[in-house]
């Protein structure tokens, strides 16, 4: 049990729920920070609204691509973004979810715990959710057994037998950091693996792991709790079935757009249109990062398009 | 030696420093078969010297047994969060509020401050209005991200209407009670025994689950 402290308060500058901010930024990740960075420097009163600080980069073991840091722990680069941003004094308002955002002059934006934001402009950086397979039981046995946060879920399988779905990184840096947990662990993957080669090789050295590449999930099963998991041999054309605790399932992300679905324009992936100055189909709403239609999920890529769309948005504030 | 580190204790005095009243920490623990309870102690009397309005209280399962029934503890480590009158609100927290939970810990004392968030007055009045006995226990592991966001809630509808206590369980610690209630994934959400929610719901979720109570 790891009795580090993940202390989550943001700035202790208090949120203000009374008044309209001129701009609130949506979600806590590199576009959110970056974007409420330039905002607050061009002297725009900003506050974030955030799921988790950091977002997706606090789940990531290492970065080694971002320009002027050769190599530090996803925990750490959110660390160095987010003390970046507290130098401010951006009130942050961390733990949150937003339902919706209505379409008027002055954004009213509603939270999950009750609470409503007003904003005359607001970008939204809320970056993306976990890919679900598709199939039969998982939804049923969500919560059961089935699972999609390892670093959660993982303890809670201690001594028992586990599937990861999955073939990339998180995938297999899932089973090694399950492996030491569980009784055994199982990664399961319909096509062939593309993670890093040096997880890989890691990952054939441990004992209690098996790897079946080429086999297609196709449902899970149980009674009250996951008991197995049905898979097809592509190469055989034979169903499997594998007796598990858990399906941790790691294959991917989809855009965290749907609280805006009714408002915004979305492409085909889901993802929010934007064009070159991250402008979305709605006037005063800007979006960033993952969760737009920007080719390329990346950290430095959310960093600076948060810069872009903070400028425009600052643009927009100055002629209204 | 002490489990917070310099950097923590600073940012942890800053947050305090928004309380408005006093608040008592109730812990219990017991000597033997409790893993977590002497960190846990070390914990809240480091907490304690980080405000005045921070007032520690240790009993002692066992021995203090008469106080444990008063305020419904039945398992260590637990912490009680008492009003500046001394009042359970029932707002707790079973096994060591560490990791992310330190999020969950410190949003609990600052409502219990009475410095909490206000919701918006159709809401307030819509949980004020709850006139069932209702029992919320929120499972989590601690390298959970987003459990403390739902522990948070819980104690939230509890300080906002008598009838409703909130219990924080960290699943690995209450091993057992886990396993009762088939916790295999977290946040896991348990009203009244009967009704689940996996994952950190919005309170409308909460009222809706609480509304199936007969």
């Amino acid at each position: 049990m790891g009795l580090n402290f993940d202390l989550g308060f943001g700035s202790s500058k208090k949120f203000d729920y009374e008044k309209i901010y001129d701009l609130i930024v949506i979600g806590g990740g590199p576009g959110g920070l970056s974007s409420a960075l330039y905002a607050k420097r061009k002297g725009i009163d900003v506050a974030i609204i955030s799921g988790s600080i950091g977002g997706q980069v606090s789940d990531t073991s290492s970065v080694e691509n971002y320009l002027g840091i050769e190599s530090l722990s996803g925990e750490g680069l959110v660390k160095q973004f987010k003390s970046h941003v507290e130098a401010y004094d951006v009130p942050m308002l961390d733990q949150k979810k937003v339902l919706e955002i209505s379409n008027d002059k002055v954004k009213e934006i509603k939270l999950d715990s009750g609470e409503i934001v007003k904003a005359k402009t607001v970008i939204v950086a809320t970056g993306s959710l976990n890919r679900k397979i598709g199939v039969p039981g998982e939804d049923e046995f969500y919560g059961k057994g089935v699972t999609y946060c390892a670093i959660c879920d993982g303890p809670l399988f201690e001594g028992l037998d586990v599937i990861v779905s999955g073939g990339g990184n998180s995938a297999v840096e899932a089973a090694i950091d399950l492996s030491k947990i569980a009784n055994s662990v199982k990664l399961v993957q319909r096509s062939v693996l593309r993670a890093d080669k040096v997880l890989i090789d890691k990952l054939e050295s441990i004992e209690n792991v098996e790897i079946f590449i080429g086999h297609q999930i196709k449902e899970v099963k149980g009674d009250k709790l996951v008991s197995s998991v049905i898979a097809l041999n592509k190469e055989t054309n034979e169903e499997v079935e594998f007796k598990t605790n858990a399906l941790f399932v790691e294959i991917g992300y989809v855009p965290n757009s749907k609280f805006v679905e009714n408002i915004l324009e979305l492409n085909n992936k889901k993802e929010i249109v934007i064009n070159e100055k991250n402008e979305t189909s709605v006037e005063g709403i800007y979006a960033v990062g993952d969760v737009t239609s920007v080719p390329y999920k990346q950290i430095i890529i959310a960093a600076s398009e948060g810069a872009k769309a903070a400028l425009s948005a600052v643009d927009y504030l100055n002629k209204n | 030696m002490s489990l917070l580190n310099e950097e923590v204790k600073g940012q942890l005095k800053e947050v305090f420093g928004n309380m408005k009243n006093e608040v008592t920490i109730a812990l219990f623990v017991s000597e033997n078969n409790c893993e977590t309870c002497e960190d846990t102690k070390s914990y809240m009397t480091d907490v304690e010297t980080l405000s005045e309005n921070i007032k520690l209280e240790v009993y002692d399962i066992n021995n203090d047994s008469e106080k444990a029934e008063e305020l419904n503890v039945d398992k260590v480590p637990a912490i009680v969060l008492l009003d500046s009158n001394k009042k359970d609100n029932g707002v707790k927290f079973y096994g060591i509020p560490a990791g992310h939970e330190i999020n969950s810990f410190v949003t609990g004392i600052l409502e219990v401050s009475d410095a909490g968030e206000e919701l918006p007055e159709a809401m307030v009045n819509e949980i004020k209005a709850i006139d069932k006995k209702v029992n919320i226990k929120v499972f989590v592991t601690l390298a959970c991200p987003h459990c403390a966001g739902a522990v948070s809630k819980a104690h939230k509808l509890a300080l906002m209407n008598e009838n409703i206590t909130g219990e924080m369980i960290e699943a690995q610690t209450f091993n057992d009670l886990s396993n009762k209630y088939n916790v295999s994934g977290v946040p896991k959400i348990v009203i009244n025994e009967k009704y689940e929610l996996v994952g950190n719901q919005p309170i409308e979720k909460f009222l809706e689950e609480i509304a199936k109570i007969g």
